[in-house]
């Protein structure tokens, strides 16, 4: 059976164009409007990453840090993501979910019980940042039981014949990060080389959808109508943090921003 | 589970980097395996390279000073009554604490990668310190990632890393100590991995740091067991190492050629930061049983709250202000050849006090903790009893908290 995150790049594919996939954290800048907004971007959204808050995470930018600081300081409790995930499933625009964060989140819960309550949520898919391949072998076998699609990274440091392992691991679904660098950085590849080399990656194996996150905003979307998805994660918190500053409605300000982002790459 | 003979106990790791099939291994970002990998591969080079050990030896011979002095504590000894009480004085290593082992090592390592830059995290200011330092004597451009609470409470090391022209980077996440320090170091190398060369303050985070710099401070307890057959003709028999632990590079450099002894004959006392007596606040994860949590790529014991998170840590010194401990200690801890036990911040100035009342020396306030432990431990022995203590730092960086503490500061 296809699991939902393929039938979501499918559905795209008949379209004519990339899928886009939000990345926002559970519990910024509350539970509550953090459910509103997933729905709300869902309007635009094939696919929405939620993070779960980890307190000392190594490789997000700033913008991510502040939405994840500003979920902590409002009492987010990991069984929250679990929650808002569950709520946000039984919405009427509902797509497929990829919950995103660091092992330490998972350890601690306990690997077995993270992903029943994955499960019994309605989490189609697991990036952990810090399980890199392979060590995330016996993880990601225990997602793949569970109908989890658990997404491999690639990064432009992998190797060659690293990335062939991964993604004869790998599930439905990879992600290659587009630079080095953490969450929100400017891009500093020309979109060009970074296409260049994602095609490069896809030739290892066609049928594996694969997405490219990191430094893509609404002027830089444009770009990479090619690929089969893009995420867009920081600019998305910066928005949330700005709407904050400036008192405006966050659910509002994001529905708008991710209407743009969808206009960019129909 | 158990320490092995005859092997360095950095290098009795499994395949995936882990000691005691449980403590350490690389959680880390994809983009960081191969600079890790990298750095794994150089280091395996170096470590059998004669020229590179021959280099490494005339630095801590000329440059850091070796050997640092080995002396009894007569008056302390005394005024305790009961087992006799010796320093390790690293602290006169160039700099003033064993931290420049580490930063030799790293600083060797970025030039034969054919980098020009190097990072790195502090808390105390002393991590920090020492690459200034090596930096400066390498030709390299050098970033220290700072808390901005520890840059408020360690100004004297903060001075002296600009004058050596390194940059301090402000870390305002947080705690504003060294775990985010760490964290920031961490993210600023995914992003400049290509070009900067990381080293990590302590026997911390992925396993490579955690060799590199246990095989860099192993050069403390090399002298040290030349100095205690100097004095006693052989190794003592009732021998007990105390040394204060933050991550725990100078507690595994005064022992590591000591595990292979049975812990009766030899004991290894490692001293955690308690925090004040009355915060339920400490730094303390090996002593007090925390859980074992994944932090900055290692699965080590780590204090931290019923969801996972890291908690906030607290302890007059900025040095063993990390809610997080090494691997090799936790595996220590778990086989028991290692005993781990804690001081208060009061304990730890009132063995301040004493000692630079006492004697001639002046221990920064991380080793004031072990000196706390041997204050409470040696009246209750016998002068059969040696006990040595690390003193791995020197106090003028805590000038100004001691100055508050305890109304004046006298050197
Ligand atoms: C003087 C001194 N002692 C001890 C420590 C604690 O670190 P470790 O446990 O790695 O020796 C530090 C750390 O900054 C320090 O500066």
């Amino acid at each position: 059976m296809k699991s939902q995150i393929s039938l979501a790049f499918e559905k795209c594919k008949r379209e004519n164009r990339p899928a886009l996939l939000t990345y926002t954290v559970a519990g910024d800048n509350s539970k509550k409007k953090s459910l509103e907004i997933l729905k709300s971007i869902s309007q635009y959204a094939d696919i929405v990453e939620i993070g779960f808050p980890f307190n000392a995470p190594t490789a997000d930018g700033p913008q991510i840090q502040n939405s994840t600081y500003r979920a902590l300081k409002n009492g987010f409790k990991l069984k929250d993501a679990f929650q808002i995930v569950k709520n946000y499933k039984k919405s009427r625009n509902a797509k497929p979910c990829i919950l995103m964060g660091y092992y330490q989140m998972v350890y601690s819960y306990g690997e077995n019980k993270f992903v029943k309550k994955c499960k019994q949520a309605g989490v189609n898919g697991l990036i952990i940042v810090d399980l890199p391949w392979p060590d995330n072998k016996k993880f990601a076998k225990l997602c793949r039981k569970n109908s989890i699609t658990f997404v491999q990274l690639i990064s432009p440091t992998t190797s060659k014949e690293r990335m062939k392992k991964i993604i004869r691991d790998s599930h439905d679904l990879n992600y290659l990060i587009s630079m080095l660098s953490t969450t929100g950085g400017k891009l500093k590849v020309s979109p060009k080389r970074i296409l260049k080399n994602y095609f490069k990656i896809k030739r290892i194996n066609k049928s594996k959808n694969m997405v490219i996150g990191f430094g893509i905003t609404n002027k830089t979307i444009g770009s990479f109508k090619k690929a089969d998805g893009l995420v867009v994660g920081s600019a998305l918190c910066k928005g949330i943090s700005d709407s904050i500053k400036n008192r405006q409605n966050p659910v509002i300000k994001l529905n708008k921003m991710v209407k743009v982002l969808k206009n960019k790459i129909i | 589970m158990k320490v092995k003979k005859g092997i360095p106990l950095i290098d009795q790791h499994d395949k995936n980097g882990f000691y005691g099939g449980k403590f350490g291994g690389n959680y880390v970002a994809e983009t960081l395996k191969k600079p890790i990998d990298d750095l794994s591969k150089l280091f395996d080079k170096c470590r059998k390279d004669k020229k590179f050990l021959k280099e490494r030896d005339d630095l801590y011979e000329n440059y850091v000073g070796s050997p640092t002095r080995f002396f009894k504590l007569q008056n302390l000894t005394d005024h305790l009554g009961g087992a006799q009480i010796y320093a390790k004085m690293v602290s006169d290593a160039n700099g003033g604490a064993h931290k420049i082992y580490n930063a030799i090592t790293h600083a060797m390592l970025c030039k034969k990668a054919k980098k020009k830059y190097i990072c790195t995290d502090t808390g105390a200011g002393y991590n920090g310190k020492m690459f200034s330092m090596v930096a400066k004597k390498f030709g390299l451009g050098c970033k220290v990632f700072m808390g901005t609470r520890d840059i408020e409470r360690q100004k004297p090391n903060c001075d002296a890393i600009r004058k050596n022209g390194a940059e301090i980077v402000p870390v305002t996440s947080g705690s504003r100590t060294l775990v985010d320090a760490v964290s920031e170091c961490i993210r600023y190398w995914v992003s400049n991995c290509d070009k900067v060369h990381m080293g990590i303050g302590s026997l911390v985070g992925p396993n490579i740091f955690v060799k590199i710099c246990g095989w860099s401070t192993a050069q403390i307890s090399r002298e040290l067991k030349v100095q205690l057959e100097d004095e006693f003709g052989e190794i003592p028999n009732k021998l007990k190492l105390i040394n204060c632990v933050g991550g725990g590079s100078s507690a595994y450099g005064f022992w590591s050629e000591f595990f292979d002894y049975n812990k009766k004959h030899i004991e290894l006392i490692g001293v955690e930061a308690g925090g004040p007596k009355n915060s339920k606040l400490h730094a303390a994860p090996l002593s007090k049983n925390s859980k074992i949590g994944i932090l900055h790529g290692a699965a080590a014991y780590c204090v931290q709250d019923n969801d996972g998170q890291i908690s906030e840590t607290e302890s007059c010194s900025s040095g063993l202000d990390y809610p997080s401990c090494s691997p090799i200690h936790c595996f220590l801890k778990d086989v028991g050849r290692a005993r781990y036990t804690v001081a208060t911040d009061e304990e730890a100035f009132s063995a301040y006090k004493l000692v630079t009342e006492l004697e001639e020396i002046s221990p920064s306030l991380e080793p004031a903790h072990s000196f706390a432990e041997a204050i409470k431990i040696a009246p209750k022995l016998d002068e059969s009893n040696i006990i040595v203590v690390n003193s791995c730092g020197d106090s003028l960086k805590d000038r100004d908290i001691i100055k508050k503490r305890l109304g004046n500061y006298i050197r």
